[in-house]
């Protein structure tokens, strides 16, 4: 089944029309990335699907089921943000137990306590900082965190909008294994914003390279590799990456 | 050879903290012909402060100590702060990682490039605005008369910084620092922002320091490259023998990052606990 289907999509804000025409089908337990540069519409798509750009046309399916605008607290228990800047994305006066804890209060969970626990576990943290603030964190350790507050609902897909460009390298490559193997376990569906090509080929099975908000062409990671991509804008890209 | 332009020897930055004195940079040294030089690290390792402290932008309570620190013979320490505006930007100038934050809101961009050019030459008004629209040329900024009269939030990223090096550019200094100049930008704009700073740097013989965290950015760039990891450098190379480095820290770097045709199924991560003295 497929877990993230896009038709017709148009996505605006205001009277400016973002994204157009946006056509995409991912599979469950794909990797999808989608790359292009600043204004190409990629982190708007994600932000459609996740509820936080409301003014959209077409249609945006979750497992099968078309989603209705705005928030939607079924489609928040499968499909899951996390955002680009750890810096920004956590309460800075919350602790890691409170931020962890809030989706599960908002569902109505029980055993909080517990599942705070696990999910430290299993994106690499110590007990520790259960209690601690963000600003006592390093930025892996917050990307870390911010990734466990996406898993707490036990979603079945991630969204990730440039996850690991914030990070160093080194950073960057702990937190890369982590989805990784996130992935692996969970058997999660990622759709990822990202304009590092790189990491596309590390992590994701097929892309998107956007312009314009527009799609110009979908592709196999293998053809990534190869270096065989299509369309001139994506060589221009690629060329820009492998140079 | 020609005397070096910059000598640095045994450059310690150091802030004070609960738990008294700490260094940041510990007894760095290197000096600089009129090449590129690369100063890479992580986040923490003291490469922008060794940037600044050549500036002198250091404030209080961060303290500044060198053996050495010499600029064309002037000694950089020695300078009080009306000697040194006179060498900011008009000999050493440096470019800033974030157009968005570095350019004044409520100037028009041709206002803040004469602004600096004025600042340290008496010009006539015609020629002020000519050495404008060439040095807005010189960036390949296509349409130098319209970009001249707008604001900053007009201008995207990438030309923001374009703006922001012929602002840097065009008291046409000697040395020029460049910190993060391109990590807020796209990947198909760094490019081009760096292939400018390049060509503008050999053209006119200057020396280049370009600090970044991204060694292959900085072996594309730099003729010679400092490895730095909590204040010390510890690895110096040819930036063509990247690949052969030696120190655990720089093939650590360099192995955890991902490349186009990746096939490993992890990447390798670095155990800090190997050389990390602190």
């Amino acid at each position: 089944m497929s877990a993230l289907t896009l038709k017709n999509l148009d996505i605006s804000y205001g009277d400016t029309k973002v994204v157009h025409g946006v056509n995409l089908d991912v599979p469950e337990g794909e990797s999808f990335a989608l790359v292009g540069e600043s204004g190409s519409g990629k982190s708007t798509i994600l932000r459609a699907i996740a509820g936080l750009a409301p003014e959209w046309t077409g249609e945006i399916s979750v497992l099968g089921k078309p989603r209705t605008h705005g928030v939607d607290r079924n489609v928040s228990r499968t499909v899951q943000m996390v955002f680009q800047d750890p810096y920004g994305s956590l309460h800075p006066r919350k602790t890691i137990d409170s931020a962890l804890s809030e989706p599960l209060a908002i569902h109505g969970i029980g055993n909080r306590g517990e599942r705070v626990e696990a999910v430290l576990k299993q994106v690499g943290l110590d007990q520790r900082f259960r209690f601690r603030f963000p600003h006592q964190l390093s930025g892996g350790q917050r990307q870390r965190v911010a990734i466990a507050r996406a898993l707490m609902l036990e979603p079945k897909v991630l969204l990730l909008d440039e996850p690991t460009s914030a990070l160093d390298v080194s950073v960057q490559a702990e937190i890369l294994n982590l989805l990784k193997r996130l992935r692996r376990e969970q058997n999660l569906t990622f759709l990822m914003v990202t304009h590092n090509l790189p990491v596309v080929s590390f992590l994701c099975d097929r892309l998107a390279v956007m312009r314009h908000g527009k799609i110009v062409e979908i592709a196999d990671v293998a053809q990534l590799k190869q270096g065989d991509l299509k369309e001139p804008y994506s060589r221009e890209l690629l060329a820009a990456t492998a140079a | 050879m020609s005397s070096p332009l910059l000598e640095v020897e045994n450059l310690r930055v150091s802030f004070p903290t609960h738990s008294g004195r700490v260094e940041v940079v510990k007894g760095l040294s290197f000096t600089l012909g009129r090449e590129r030089l690369g100063i890479v690290g992580e986040s923490g390792s003291g490469k922008s402060m060794t940037g600044r402290s050549i500036l002198k932008l250091i404030r209080k309570p961060g303290e500044v100590t060198a053996d050495k620190l010499r600029f064309e013979g002037i000694d950089i320490l020695d300078q009080n702060e009306k000697q040194m505006r006179a060498i900011r930007g008009a000999r050493i100038s440096m470019v800033m990682q974030d157009p968005k934050f570095s350019l004044n809101p409520v100037m028009t961009v041709g206002e803040q490039i004469a602004e600096a050019l004025v600042t340290h030459q008496k010009l006539g008004r015609k020629e002020v605005q000519q050495r404008i629209l060439d040095m807005l040329v010189a960036v390949r900024i296509n349409d130098p008369e319209r970009v001249a009269k707008l604001y900053p939030h007009e201008v995207s990223g990438g030309m923001g910084q374009r703006i922001m090096i012929a602002m840097m550019l065009i008291p046409e200094p000697e040395l020029l620092i460049a910190d993060e100049p391109t990590s807020a930008l796209d990947v198909s704009v760094q490019a081009q922002v760096l292939d400018i700073i390049d060509d503008l740097v050999t053209r006119k013989g200057m020396g280049l320091i370009l600090i970044s965290h991204d060694l292959a950015l900085v072996s594309r760039y730099c003729d010679r490259i400092l490895v730095m990891n909590a204040g010390r450098v510890v690895e110096e190379c040819a930036a063509g023998q990247l690949d052969k480095a030696q120190h655990p820290y720089t093939r650590g770097l360099l192995a955890a990052m991902p490349v186009i045709d990746e096939t490993r199924d992890e990447l390798p991560v670095l155990d800090r606990t190997q050389w990390a003295g602190t």
